[in-house]
């Protein structure tokens, strides 16, 4: 974030917006999948993970039943690895049940190029074999670079290739927001 | 007749005068201005004996591709040198008249120092049997200083026969004082550097017990003895303890070990790496006070070239040893002139007069005087200069002083009446 | 991070993201499919001047879970019949691309000019350089300790090491000795006088002639291989002796607390320095150090070729 200079930041979700998107979201989920006896979801670190965690209770609150929620890390799956410096490995935490078999919502806080859930496939691929795959995103910027698409949404938010998204959530950072910051050129 | 002039030149620092310098004698030390012949400009320089080394390995013959003897030479008279000893460690080793005569025969040839071969103590320096001292002492190399440089006569019976032996040619034993045993595999000084480096420790013990003894077989038998290469406090206790009791010992130390320190050795790169090894900066500053003091009484490099693939490796498979030849008088400016331990006087001492009494060269080491032969080196004390390995007059360009600035530059040196280098640059 | 050379390079902070790193390398290696496409397109060389299968294997299949290509370079010689240079091979290794050289040497400080002589571009891993340090070994030892000491929340502070045996040509306790201090445990260095380097009272650490006063105030004991052939250089009379005064036997073992474990670099020296009844012990973590040292390397390769060439260097 700090890379941001200059910046008009723009609430375009609060904390109650993003409350009543992950609920649909889990809605959705539960209708889509008929039921929720087969679903795991995989939050993609840092805040997929805790999105993934507030959907898995919104869908048990929905259907009376546990379901299976975990992380996948995929920095050992980047494409950009060479272009940074090394970043320190999140925890990947794969359910008990395991996913072959299963439907499998991976959910991640931002979807922009789509090279980070293109990652994911491939590190899903090296856990087990699922029935299907899902993608839940809470705000799709848009500017694809890979034909990848989201099957739930919580916001779409059009934006121009040089703005920020910032989503914080209170388990990472203290408080539900997401916001948008132009940054000027310098 | 050849006449040559110093112009305004300061013999050991004081009053300016014209050195002149008829047919290789001194003949005049003239008011500034005055002196006739051929004028070599030293307006304020510092006029000494040319210096004399009692320790230079000239790699000639066997190692031509590090050093030769006109190399050597070359590198001798830019370093202000005008005579050096040439060490026993070449291949075939300085062991018999012939290859003594050889040596001695191509350093006249070449003509730009005097080359003194030392010969070896034992047959091929593996400290078994004696080499044939008497033939190289008679021979026209007319040796007087015998070593085994580079290894320890370590069995305490040859060198007390050693020891008696010389006195028959007033000859002097130079050791290498390195107890074998204490240092097998051994790569720098033994210390707490050592255990954390995990290298293998030549403890100071091991020089100091050599010295030791030997002073005390030196005693014993009423011979010379001259310690090579002093690394150590410790070793400066035993010389000045020895010397209290009269014993005719003298000792030389090096320049790197007036200057450089074992913890260079953290770098692993081999340029550091000698024998003895680098020291503590204890042992560095009782090495100082000693040379000032005279318990040390000269000052020789142990200049060792060696090839660059030797020097371009891992530490364990490098070579031991440095160049200093060009090195030294800046050292001795840097470590002893400027703190003040020595004046010029006793620069001159240290490096000419001392060296030349314990090789036994009359012919060098004389004072700027009227009637000496005219071996003299002219510095400048306040000019400035760079080392540029690559520049140096040796073959070889494994000196540890690399794009190191130094003060003092030796500016002329003549050899036997004859300029051998004018302006840095040799004649 | 660009070479490891020295486990006296890694600050606290670096430490511990090799040692979280290997964590989660551990995790993933636990799965089906072990391989991860992170270092793909990547060559990594094991450099090996000296033999040691158990070393070579360990680093060559931690760079093969990641992806990356191995050459294995057994440079084979000795100080004094040498085969190539070290510099004619780097310069070799060099020419063929290599990312990155996992070298183990005779020489102590090889590795060190390996990186510092403008001889190769790629990162050099310390893989055990003659008496000086082997940092992995440290690494994988203390990320050891950390899964079995202090119900495995990973704190060192505090934790007591006891490292016995051949302390003055040992590169493991060299190492070991660095990291944990810097990872806040307190060692103290156990062996016969002679097998102590000069100097050893400014380490960082405490030393005692006496194992069975140290065993008991130890939560782990890491014995060190002492080879026989060190009696012939006077460091100790016979091995029977050094056995007797210093090897660790199950009366030994029952000095250390409850929760103490025995760690051993391997290869062990049964009967020498370590009874087959420790060596066979629930205590014994011997085969855990063997499967941690893929994921601590895993860790460190990844650390220094996952991510883009520092720049400025």
């Amino acid at each position: 974030m700090a890379a941001a200079r200059a910046h008009d930041l723009r609430t375009v979700l609060t904390g109650d917006d993003i409350a009543r998107a992950t609920r649909r979201i889990a809605h959705e989920i539960v209708e889509k999948a008929k039921g929720a006896s087969d679903l795991v979801l995989l939050g993609i670190p840092t805040r997929g993970v805790s999105l993934a965690q507030r959907i898995g209770l919104a869908i048990s609150e929905i259907e009376g039943i546990e379901v299976p929620v975990g992380a996948l890390d995929i920095t050992l799956y980047r494409d950009d690895l060479r272009l940074q410096p090394p970043r320190a490995l999140e925890s990947t935490l794969i359910p008990a049940g395991g996913i072959d078999g299963r439907t499998v919502v991976l959910v991640d806080d931002v979807l922009f190029s789509g090279r980070t859930i293109r990652a994911a496939l491939d590190a899903l691929n090296d856990v087990g074999r699922p029935a299907a795959v899902r993608l839940a995103v809470l705000v799709d910027r848009g500017h694809r670079e890979l034909p990848i698409r989201p099957d739930y949404v919580g916001k779409n938010i059009p934006t121009s290739g040089l703005e920020q998204v910032h989503v914080r959530l209170v388990e990472t950072d203290g408080a539900d927001s997401v916001e948008i910051s132009s940054a000027r050129e310098a | 007749m050849t006449a040559y002039v110093f112009r305004g030149v300061r013999p050991y620092g004081e009053a300016a005068v014209d050195i002149v310098v008829v047919d290789g004698v001194i003949t005049e030390l003239a008011a500034p201005g005055t002196g006739v012949g051929e004028v070599i400009e030293a307006d304020g320089l510092i006029a000494l004996p040319g210096f004399v080394d009692l320790h230079t390995h000239l790699r000639e013959p066997g190692r031509e591709d590090a050093e030769t003897i006109e190399s050597g030479s070359q590198a001798a008279a830019l370093g202000g040198y005008t005579c050096v000893h040439a060490m026993a460690n070449t291949d075939p080793v300085a062991d018999t008249a012939g290859v003594v005569e050889q040596v001695w025969r191509i350093g006249r040839e070449v003509g730009l120092v005097d080359v003194r071969p030392v010969g070896a103590v034992t047959v091929n320096l593996d400290g078994r049997a004696l080499a044939e001292i008497g033939a190289m002492a008679g021979s026209a190399a007319a040796v007087t200083v015998f070593s085994d440089d580079g290894r320890c006569v370590h069995d305490a019976l040859l060198m007390r026969r050693a020891l008696e032996y010389v006195k028959a040619f007033g000859g002097v034993v130079a050791q290498h004082a390195q107890e074998p045993r204490l240092t097998e595999n051994a790569q720098m000084n033994e210390g707490v550097l050592s255990g954390r480096l995990g290298m293998v420790g030549w403890p100071a013990v091991a020089e100091e017990a050599i010295i030791a003894r030997d002073v005390l077989l030196a005693e014993h038998v009423d011979s010379r003895l001259h310690a090579c290469h002093v690394s150590t406090a410790g070793s400066v206790e035993v010389i000045r303890w020895a010397k209290s009791r009269g014993v005719d010992v003298t000792a030389e130390v090096t320049p790197h070990h007036l200057i450089l320190t074992e913890d260079l050795v953290e770098t692993y790169d081999p340029v550091y790496k000698v024998n003895p090894p680098l020291r503590r900066t204890e042992d560095v500053l009782a090495l100082r006070a000693a040379l000032a003091d005279g318990t040390i009484d000269a000052l020789a490099t142990d200049h060792a070239p060696h090839p660059h693939e030797h020097k371009d490796c891992e530490w364990g498979a490098a070579a031991m040893g440095m160049l200093g030849l060009q090195t030294a008088f800046s050292v001795v400016m840097e470590t002893m002139v400027e703190p003040g331990l020595l004046d010029w006087r006793g620069v001159a001492d240290r490096m000419s007069v001392q060296p030349a009494r314990i090789g036994g060269v009359a012919t060098q080491g004389q004072p700027i005087a009227v009637g000496s032969i005219a071996n003299i080196v002219v510095i400048d004390p306040d000019a400035h200069w760079t080392v540029v390995p690559a520049a140096l007059a040796s073959k070889s360009s494994n000196t540890p002083y690399a794009e190191r600035t130094f003060p003092g530059v030796v500016v002329h040196t003549m050899h036997a009446g004859r300029p051998t280098v004018i302006g840095g640059a040799l004649a | 991070m660009r070479h490891l050379l020295s486990a006296g390079d890694l600050d606290r902070d670096a430490a511990l993201l090799i040692l979280d790193t290997a964590a989660e390398m551990a995790a993933l290696s636990d799965r089906s499919v072990k391989k991860l496409p992170t270092l793909r397109g990547r060559t990594v060389v094991n450099l090996f001047f000296e033999d040691s299968t158990r070393t070579r294997i360990s680093f060559e299949l931690a760079a093969k879970r990641l992806s990356a290509d191995v050459i294995n370079f057994a440079a084979k010689g000795s100080s004094v019949s040498k085969g190539e240079s070290l510099k004619d091979t780097a310069l070799t290794l060099e020419a063929m691309g290599a990312d990155a050289v996992v070298i183990r040497h005779w020489d102590s400080g090889a590795p060190y000019r390996l990186a510092h002589a403008d001889w190769i571009g790629g990162s050099v891993v310390n893989a055990g350089d003659g008496t000086h340090e082997h940092p992995t070994q440290a690494l994988l030892d203390a990320y050891t300790m950390r899964r079995h000491l202090r119900d495995g929340t990973g704190a060192l502070e505090g934790v007591r090491v006891g490292i016995v045996g051949d302390i003055l040509h040992s590169r493991v306790a060299r190492s070991n000795v660095l990291l944990l201090q810097t990872l806040g445990a307190e060692v103290t260095l156990v062996a016969p006088p002679t097998l102590l380097p000069i100097g050893i009272e400014q380490w960082p650490c405490d030393v005692s002639y006496d194992i069975d006063a140290v065993l008991p105030n130890v939560d782990a004991v890491m014995m060190l291989r002492v080879q026989a052939e060190r009696m012939q250089d006077a460091y100790f009379p016979t091995a029977r002796e050094y056995s007797r005064l210093y090897g660790l036997d199950g009366e030994r073992m029952r000095l250390l607390p409850e929760h103490a474990i025995v760690m051993h670099p391997g290869p062990m020296n049964r009967g020498m320095e370590i009874s087959a009844e420790v060596a066979d012990s629930a205590r014994a973590v011997m085969v855990e150090q063997v499967a941690n040292g893929v994921s601590v390397r895993m860790a460190v390769l990844y650390l220094l070729l996952g991510g883009a060439k520092e720049l400025g260097e």
